[in-house]
């Protein structure tokens, strides 16, 4: 199972498959590959409240709490950034809230994806970062309010 | 300093490639490809010389020291003015505003002409294909003032339709405010025209010149024009720098726009008066450096010449137009008959930014998204577009490495 394995463990596996790739051509191929094998979110989670902002594509993402853990589902309209969503969701999924929060995803820097994460509004990968942190506080300040 | 300038009789893009040290560099392992022009152009060495010289040798504030370094650098300074009013032709120096850039050019009239002669009811027209620069400064002073915003419609060319400009035109179009070339179709607009028919209603006349300066023999005087802003930075110079070109009648009539130094003649508690033209409109320690700087910057274009450079562009764009067309799903946005180097284009079921992000990994850098343009945008029914923006020191080959980049990365989203 996913949740068993941590955050880390995850992002040291996805670096170690990114460092088989000697060329930039590869790396994309493999991430285009990802994107276009991203399960499609359905269309009733596409709706502006869902949306995470970002200039240039759209991003959707949603998130459910189930037995402590957050499940995320999202999608975009561009085929590079469902790739890297595809990984965040393969880090992120399944893990509990503080994990999440505390979570430094490493691993954009270690394939060489940093670019993505710049402020160039380009993309909203950045912001879809944040948003899922966010999803992971209100979770967890959900929790301690019940607790 | 060059006393007069020599322009060259054709142009060779190779010495003028070696004016510009950044496009030694590599991108992604790639010799750089630069297609983002319309966005902002690379700087010549002259131009990073003089910004370098300046704050080496004689940086000091201009117009009030008294000392050597002071009046050097208010000369240099004043010396931007001269050459920025014999590049668009103004009548005098006077009617010369330095400003942050364009946006900042059209706000200043948006705030102080506008807000002293837009009333409600009144109507501003604009065209389809504005970018956000040359649309909201308007739309929040109608908000203000409660006029009226109207657009002119563009065919599917990209081009503006003539016929019904003259339409929206009444007594009551107090302001007409239009770019000149357009930054995500390319299309050249027929200023003088629209500047002819604007003057027969009344209605004084903006040309966003953001785009236009770099590729157009500007003759502010010709056109007739009332208000023309452009910047520094789409024109080889250094950014956060630009020109607000009024004529006198208005900037003389017009209230003040910021409020501080330099704009002042004397200020006592009771009462200000404010500046002569230009310095109206100029509050606070200008943007010195980069006003020197677009000096060298104009220079760079004199020298080249202005007629060398758009024969080179247009070749560029019309051999770039050829081959794109050759790419199956390619579809190119803006076809107007008149056009400045800059080709948009979508492919079919492919997203703009992926192509972007996989053209940066080969070394090309072209701009992908909506250009400021969403308005236009919608009305191509599409959100975005891949723009390749051409400068005097782009190639041919470089054209042919921006088609081969298309093809593997139709192949790799595919």
């Amino acid at each position: 199972m996913k949740g068993q394995r941590t955050i880390e463990e995850i992002e040291k596996e996805i670096a170690e498959e990114f460092s088989l790739f000697d060329s930039w051509d590869d790396k994309y191929e493999y991430i285009i590959d990802l994107g276009k094998k991203l399960p499609p979110l359905e269309d009733q989670y596409k709706m502006d409240e869902n949306r995470v902002r970002g200039c240039q594509s759209i991003v959707w993402l949603v998130a459910d709490y189930r037995d402590g853990k957050i499940l995320y589902k999202a999608e975009s309209d561009a085929v590079i950034v469902k790739g890297l969503i595809s990984m965040l969701i393969r880090v992120l999924s399944g893990q509990s809230p503080d994990d999440i929060i505390q979570a430094k995803l490493n691993f954009i820097q270690q394939i060489g994806m940093t670019t993505h994460l710049a402020q160039t509004r380009s993309n909203g990968l950045l912001a879809m970062v944040k948003q899922m942190k966010n999803f992971a506080l209100a979770y967890k300040i959900k929790n301690t309010a019940k607790a | 300093m060059i006393a007069s300038a020599t322009i060259q009789k054709s142009l060779d893009v190779y010495s003028i490639r070696r004016q510009f040290p950044v496009l030694d560099r590599e991108v992604k392992g790639k010799p750089l490809i630069y297609f983002d022009n319309a966005a902002t152009s690379q700087k010549p060495q002259s131009v990073i010389d003089a910004l370098v010289n300046y704050y080496t040798n004689y940086n000091a504030n201009v117009h009030r020291g008294i000392h050597t370094l002071a009046e050097e650098a208010t000369l240099a300074f004043e010396a931007t003015r001269d050459a920025a009013q014999q590049f668009i032709h103004a009548a005098s120096r006077e009617e010369i505003i330095f400003t942050r850039g364009t946006t900042e050019g059209i706000n200043l009239v948006a705030y102080t002409w506008g807000r002293q002669n837009i009333k409600a009811a009144d109507e501003i027209i604009i065209s389809t294909m504005e970018h956000h620069s040359n649309i909201v400064p308007w739309q929040i002073l109608c908000e203000e003032k409660g006029a009226v915003l109207k657009v002119i419609p563009i065919n599917d060319e990209g081009e503006l339709l003539f016929d019904a400009y003259k339409k929206l035109l009444s007594q009551k179009t107090k302001l007409v405010s239009v770019v000149h070339v357009s930054n995500a179709l390319g299309t050249i607009n027929p200023a003088k025209q629209i500047i002819d028919a604007a003057h027969k209603t009344g209605a004084v006349v903006l040309i966003d010149g953001a785009q236009s300066a770099v590729h157009l023999d500007i003759n502010v005087q010709q056109m007739d024009c009332d208000f023309f802003a452009f910047s520094s930075h789409k024109l080889y110079g250094p950014t956060g720098m630009g020109v607000l070109y009024g004529k006198k009648h208005f900037l003389e009539a017009m209230p003040v726009f910021h409020g501080g130094g330099e704009m002042i003649k004397e200020v006592s508690f009771e009462k200000t008066t404010y500046n002569d033209l230009p310095y109206k409109y100029e509050a606070g320690t200008p943007n010195i450096a980069d006003a020197i700087a677009f000096k060298s910057a104009l220079d760079f274009i004199n020298e080249t010449g202005k007629d060398n450079i758009r024969k080179h562009e247009e070749e560029l764009l019309h051999y770039a137009t050829k081959q794109l067309q050759q790419i199956p799903g390619l579809k190119i946005i803006g076809t107007a008959k008149e056009k400045a180097s800059v080709v948009s284009f979508v492919i079919d079921n492919l997203h703009p930014q992926d192509i972007g992000i996989l053209l940066d990994n080969r070394g090309i850098a072209v701009r992908t998204g909506h250009h400021c343009a969403q308005p236009l945008m919608h009305r191509f029914g599409i959100t975005g577009t891949v723009r390749a923006s051409f400068a005097v020191y782009n190639t041919k080959e470089e054209i042919d490495e921006l088609i081969a980049g298309l093809q593997k990365t139709i192949k790799m989203l595919s």
